[in-house]
This record gives structure tokens, C-alpha cells and sequence, in this order.
């Protein structure tokens, strides 16, 4: 579903190097964590994997479904199957959140070449899945985001998510600013995602998020590497030991 | 004439005085009170950039010559003129039709105005006897000096007068539609009175003009006590537009009012508003579209001369290509009008390099017991706004068109009106599916 193939990227504007040869293969049906401390790249990954314009990539490839993401815009790869959630879900004034929905949805289907969603059954799809995440019909009415609480914006995030029905999703520290409550709220909802033909990427700085949603495969980033893969029992071990194995072996 | 003349120097002023001297034979019993108005014009000239009023909107640099005066328009004329003015189609409302400045009685809908008890009188026929004349043309006294309003008395066609009786409340809003049919330029006057604690809401549309063609229209609104009045006025393309609105607001009326420029060519909305009775509440709204070389200039003086009165004005402007738009704001609070609150913003979205927006809010404030704000902002589109909605499968084209939506969305929708507010959005959106 995802290789990443020797990936190196810069920030565009001040040419600083952020990703230094990442390879990354993810399958259909698996659920891959990646760790990492502060500033390893983590982020970037993400942004460049939804494709940020921020970024410049110097070396490597990208390939979704065995084409390359790099020629394609951000609408394109989201229309393709690419969905990231992100960190912080940004907050937009004046646009109705069921509006948004509705906009990003259709923009999808019309761009796969799939008739627009009539009205009842729009409206119908977002109530179920707004139940499950209770997201109340007053959230959607309101502004994209706007006044919506830390735990409320990454419900948000999870009910697009299930909305658009993506082939790989990338949570960008979907756990951050989440209390135990919304924690499990919004990992059932990514649990209800998990499916043989759709694949997630998660990254977060912490093990208590795999604690609910469990991953396959977990990578250690550091200094915009991989630098160990392991299974889920190495998100434990990083919780007991920290980072610093592994920065001290890059610095070495 | 006792006015000290100034010799009128470019090809428009000589055009309008040589055309003024053509009409003045026929203008009957209107006559003094037009020579009055042209004596001020030939003092001042155009309005040019020395002009305070004027800075941003160099009327005598913009134009080149002046364009005669528009004959009367053949009812065919008309008709098809008003099959292609349908922004508003989508609005239940009446409509009464004026063309190059004139009433279209068999256009509009008088029978049905006159039954729900509103009055509508032909301008024209006002004009026809000194005393009524009087009453029409004299101009308000915030802007008894200006050259604009005075060349709209000086040359005015035509209009109509609605009178909303006292607590008539008229079932469905009425658009007055200007049409300008052929060539030439539009002088028309419009003169609206709601009685005390009337409702009424007012469309006033004007449909593109002939490349050659001008408008120079004028408003008066009057708001008698307890009335309330909703009103929307949109100016879209033509060549050269000049709106001058008078809005006088009476003790605890409501008005909220809207003003929607939308073009390529040349226009500015002035409007002058008078709160002569405590307790009354406006809010005033403008959004200006432009791309081209487009110029639009929407400028207010609002007059707090009593207590207790509120104003709340929000402007906002798109602009695009080299377009520029101009927004001069001037809030004065009078020595006696204490507790007025007055909060005037102005915010433009710029769309390219070479798009440009001049803001000058201003407040005099004689008051000492007031709240008083005024803000401007000038900005472009947020890339991260913009990239979060590319992320989710909405193409750049309909990412912005979304964005621009919404930061026009709150000067738009605080009109209230749902048909007018839903007629005007698609105006927006019939803009933005345009390529600049």
C-alpha cells in the first residue's frame, strides 16, 4: 500500500535537512506505530506524506499504491485514498463543519469518478457515524472547529476520517491534549476503521495511545531515520527506557 | 451667478456643462433648483484626488469624457433589459422598474404595491411642479456639497417615491431594478419613507451598463419612528457608478443595511447616515468584489447627533488582479450625543501581487461618555487554512472559492434576509467560478 524508498526532504525555505533516508513499507491491513522523540521528524513525515508545500524532497520516492505520491497535489492524494489527521485540526471561521464535509466528500467521489451524495443519505452517514463519536448535531452546525475543545477537534478529525473512508490513514499524535475518556472514544473510532484492505500509520510520542490502538509493526524515528523496527512489545520498552538509546546511537 | 466660477478644464466637464446647457430648455418647472445644483458643479469641477472626500477616487482623472444624458428606453428595450437582471430571481419580492433613470410603470408592480397600501409616485411627474420639486431635490445636508449628488439633481431623470404607511408592514420585499438600456448615463433618484413603525425590506439592483455607459444614482432613505428597515443594494460591473444613499434614522428604528459592489469598471458607494431620534440601531454592511483594473470605493460618514444610539459597520473587500478598492469610514459622535456606540471594521482579503485596498476609518467624537472602536485588517489567504482543505479532497480552485466564502460570510449573512442572503451568496460564488 505505502513504500517510502530512501526519503529525504528539506524545509523549502531554509533548506534544513528533516528526513534523511527513511524506508518505510506498510501493507494492506496493518496498523504501523512510529515513535520518536521531539524534532526526529515525525511531523514532517506526515505533512510530506499529505503533501505540504513547505517541503522539498531531495532524494527518494514515495509510492501509493505502486505510484508516486511526489507528482500528485494534497486533493489528489486525498482523493486517492490518503487521509491525515491531523495534530493540530485548524479552526476555519465561516465555513459550516457539515458545509465542510459535505464539500470534501463530493470533491472525493467526483474526483473517483463516483456520482455526488444525495442530501438524506449525506446527512444520514454523518449522523451515524457523529453517534458513534458523540459529535453532537449542534458541533456540526457550528464553524469548522471553531470554539470546539482539544478532545472535540480530534473527534472532528476521526468523524471525517470515517466519513471519507480513506485507504491509509496517517494520525499525526492524534492522542495529544486528549483526556482517558477521549482517548478511548477516539481510539474506538480508529478501531472501527481497521480492515484488511485499509492501513494506518500512527504517530505518537507516547505508548499509552497503543495501549488501545495496538500496532503490528513499531519503528523508532531519530534524526530523520529509521533506526530499529520492531513489534508491539518495543513501544513498551521505549516507555521503560526513554529515547535515549537510540538519539545516542545516531549522535555516535 | 454670484458664485465665483472656475473654469471647467477637462473634456468631461466641458461635455457636462455643454450637455446641461442642451437640457435646461426643457426642464420646465425643476429648473431654478437644477441651476442651483449645476452653479455648485461649476464652482468645484469633478471631484478630483485633491478633493479630501475624493483621495482614493479621482472621479475627473477617471473620466475621460462624459457620456449624454440616456434617452427614454423603448418598452422593448426594457423588457429584454430586465430578462438578463435576474440576481434576484430567486427572491419572492415585488419589483418596480426603473430604465436609464426613468419608471417603467408597465414593468412593475404597482397594482400589487398599491394594494398591500404602499405609495408609489413617478419622480418625473414630482418634478413637474415647483413646490414638489422642492421636496425632491433639495439636497440632504451632509452632503450639500458634493458633486456628485449635485450633478444627480442637475441632470436627474427620473425615480420613484415609496411611502410605507405608518405600521404598514408590506408583505415581500421590493427591488427596485435600474436598468440602462442602450448607451449614455442614468441619473436617477429614489426616495423611500416608512412611517412610524413600518417594516419594510428593499432591494435596489443595478444591472451592467454599456461599456460607455454612467450611473449617478441617489438614494434617500427615510425612517420614521419605530420603523424598520432591511436593505440591499447591489451595483454590479458597468463603466462608471456613483451611489449616493442618505439614510436618516428616526427614535428606536432598526436598519440594517447592505452594499454589494461587484465590477471591473469604476464605482463608489457613499453613504450619509443621520440618526436624528435616540434609541435607534444600524448596522451597515458592505463587501466589495473586484478583480481587472477594477475600482471600488465604499465610503460612509455616519452622523451620531443624539443619544443612545448604536452602529455597528462591517466592510469587507476581495480584491483581485490589479484591482483597488477603497474604504473611507467616518464615525461623528456630537457634543450631546452621549452613550453612543459606534464600532466600525474593515478587513480585505487580497488575491494577487498587484491588488491593492486603502482603508481610512475615521472617528470625531465631541462626546465625552461613548464606546467608540474602529478596526482594518488587510491579509491573504491563509496557506494552512488552504491546506487543510486540499487534505481532505477539496481541488485549490474550490478551496479558495470556500475561503473567500467565508470570510465574506459574516457581512453577508448579518443582513438576515435568507432569500436576499442566499441571492447574494450565489453572486459570490458566480464570481469566484470565474477565472481572473
Amino acid at each position: 500500500m505505502l513504500e517510502i524508498k530512501n526519503l529525504h526532504a528539506r524545509i523549502a525555505e531554509d533548506e534544513t535537512e528533516i528526513l534523511r533516508g527513511i524506508d518505510l513499507t506498510v501493507k494492506p491491513g496493518e496498523v504501523h506505530a512510529i515513535m520518536g522523540p521531539n524534532g526526529s521528524g515525525k511531523s514532517t513525515l506526515s505533512y510530506i506524506l499529505a503533501g505540504k508545500e513547505d517541503y522539498e524532497i531531495t532524494e527518494g520516492d514515495i509510492l501509493f499504491n505502486g505510484e508516486s505520491l511526489l507528482d500528485m497535489e494534497a486533493d489528489e492524494r486525498a482523493a486517492a485514498g490518503l487521509f491525515l489527521a491531523f495534530q493540530y485540526p485548524i479552526e476555519i471561521p465561516g465555513v459550516a463543519t457539515m458545509t465542510f464535509l459535505k464539500t470534501a466528500l463530493n470533491a472525493q467521489r467526483k474526483a473517483r469518478g463516483e456520482g455526488e451524495l444525495s442530501t438524506p443519505e449525506f446527512m444520514k452517514r454523518v449522523k451515524d457515524k457523529a453517534a458513534e463519536l458523540n459529535i453532537t448535531m449542534d458541533m456540526l452546525k457550528r464553524p469548522l472547529n471553531v470554539g470546539f475543545s482539544g478532545g472535540e477537534k480530534k473527534r472532528s478529525e476521526i468523524l471525517q476520517m470515517s466519513l471519507l473512508e480513506p485507504k491509509l490513514c496517517v494520525l499525526d499524535e492524534t492522542d495529544s491534549g486528549l483526556d482517558i475518556d477521549a482517548l478511548r472514544i477516539v481510539a474506538d473510532g480508529v478501531n472501527r476503521l481497521r480492515s484488511p484492505d485499509r492501513a494506518m500509520v500512527v504517530i505518537t510520542h507516547y505508548q499509552r495511545l497503543l495501549d488501545h490502538i495496538v500496532p503490528d509493526v513499531v519503528h523508532v524515528l531519530s534524526r530523520g531515520r529509521i533506526v530499529k523496527t520492531g513489534g508491539k512489545e518495543l513501544a513498551l520498552e521505549l516507555e521503560k527506557n526513554g529515547y535515549a538509546d537510540y538519539v545516542g546511537e545516531q549522535a555516535a | 451667478m454670484n458664485i465665483e466660477t472656475r473654469a471647467l478644464k477637462t473634456r468631461a466637464e466641458t461635455d457636462l456643462a455643454s450637455q446641461y446647457e442642451a437640457l435646461r430648455a426643457s426642464a420646465g418647472a425643476s429648473v431654478a433648483l437644477r441651476d442651483k445644483a449645476f452653479a455648485l458643479f461649476e464652482a468645484k469641477g469633478l471631484p478630483h484626488r485633491r478633493v479630501e472626500e475624493y483621495k482614493y477616487s479621482d472621479l475627473r482623472a477617471h473620466l475621460k469624457s462624459a457620456a449624454a444624458p440616456a434617452a427614454v428606453a423603448s418598452l422593448e428595450q426594457s423588457t429584454a433589459s430586465l430578462a438578463a437582471a435576474e440576481a434576484f430571481a430567486g427572491v419572492d419580492r415585488f419589483r418596480v422598474v426603473l430604465d436609464n433613470g426613468r419608471l417603467v410603470a408597465g414593468l412593475s408592480d404597482l397594482e400589487a404595491l398599491a394594494r398591500e397600501g404602499v405609495g408609489v409616485t413617478d419622480v418625473a411627474l414630482l418634478l413637474e411642479d415647483e413646490a414638489r420639486a422642492r421636496g425632491v431635490l433639495s439636497a440632504p445636508a451632509l452632503a450639500c456639497d458634493d458633486v456628485s449628488v449635485a450633478l444627480n439633481t442637475a441632470f436627474l431623470q427620473g425615480g420613484v417615491a415609496i411611502a410605507v404607511g405608518e405600521g404598514a408592514s408590506v408583505s415581500k420585499p421590493v427591488e427596485i431594478v435600474h436598468l440602462a438600456s442602450g448607451e449614455g448615463a442614468r441619473y436617477s433618484r429614489v426616495e423611500v419613507s416608512l412611517g412610524t413603525g413600518a417594516k419594510f425590506t428593499l432591494i435596489e439592483s443595478f444591472a451592467p451598463t454599456a461599456s460607455s455607459g454612467e450611473v449617478n444614482a441617489v438614494s434617500n432613505y427615510m425612517v420614521g419612528d419605530e420603523a424598520e428597515l432591511t436593505t440591499a443594494r447591489l451595483v454590479a460591473g458597468g463603466d462608471t457608478h456613483v451611489s449616493s444613499i442618505f439614510l436618516t434614522l428616526g427614535t428606536s428604528s432598526r436598519v440594517k443595511t447592505l452594499g454589494f459592489n461587484v465590477g471591473t469598471g469604476f464605482a463608489r458607494t457613499q453613504s450619509f447616515v443621520s440618526f436624528t431620534g435616540e434609541h435607534a440601531d444600524a448596522d451597515l454592511l458592505g463587501i466589495t468584489m473586484l478583480r481587472g483594473k477594477g475600482h471600488g470605493d465604499q465610503t460612509l460618514v455616519v452622523d451620531h447627533a443624539v443619544p443612545h444610539c448604536n452602529s455597528r459597520e462591517l466592510f469587507k473587500a476581495v480584491v483581485d488582479g490589479q484591482a483597488e478598492a477603497v474604504f473611507q469610514g467616518k464615525i461623528i459622535v456630537r457634543p450631546h450625543a452621549q452613550k453612543t456606540d459606534g464600532r466600525m471594521m474593515t478587513q480585505a482579503l487580497l488575491l494577487s501581487e498587484e491588488a491593492s485596498m486603502a482603508n481610512k476609518p475615521e472617528l470625531e467624537i465631541f462626546a465625552d461618555d461613548v464606546q467608540c472602536a474602529h478596526g482594518a485588517t488587510s491579509g491573504q489567504i491563509d496557506e494552512d487554512l488552504l491546506f487543510y482543505l486540499r487534505a481532505r479532497g477539496i481541488p485549490e480552485t474550490e478551496a479558495r472559492a470556500l475561503l473567500v466564502l467565508a470570510f465574506l460570510a459574516e457581512a453577508v449573512e448579518e443582513l438576515g434576509d435568507e432569500a436576499i442572503v442566499a441571492a447574494l451568496e450565489e453572486r459570490v460564488r458566480g464570481w469566484l467560478s470565474v477565472e481572473a
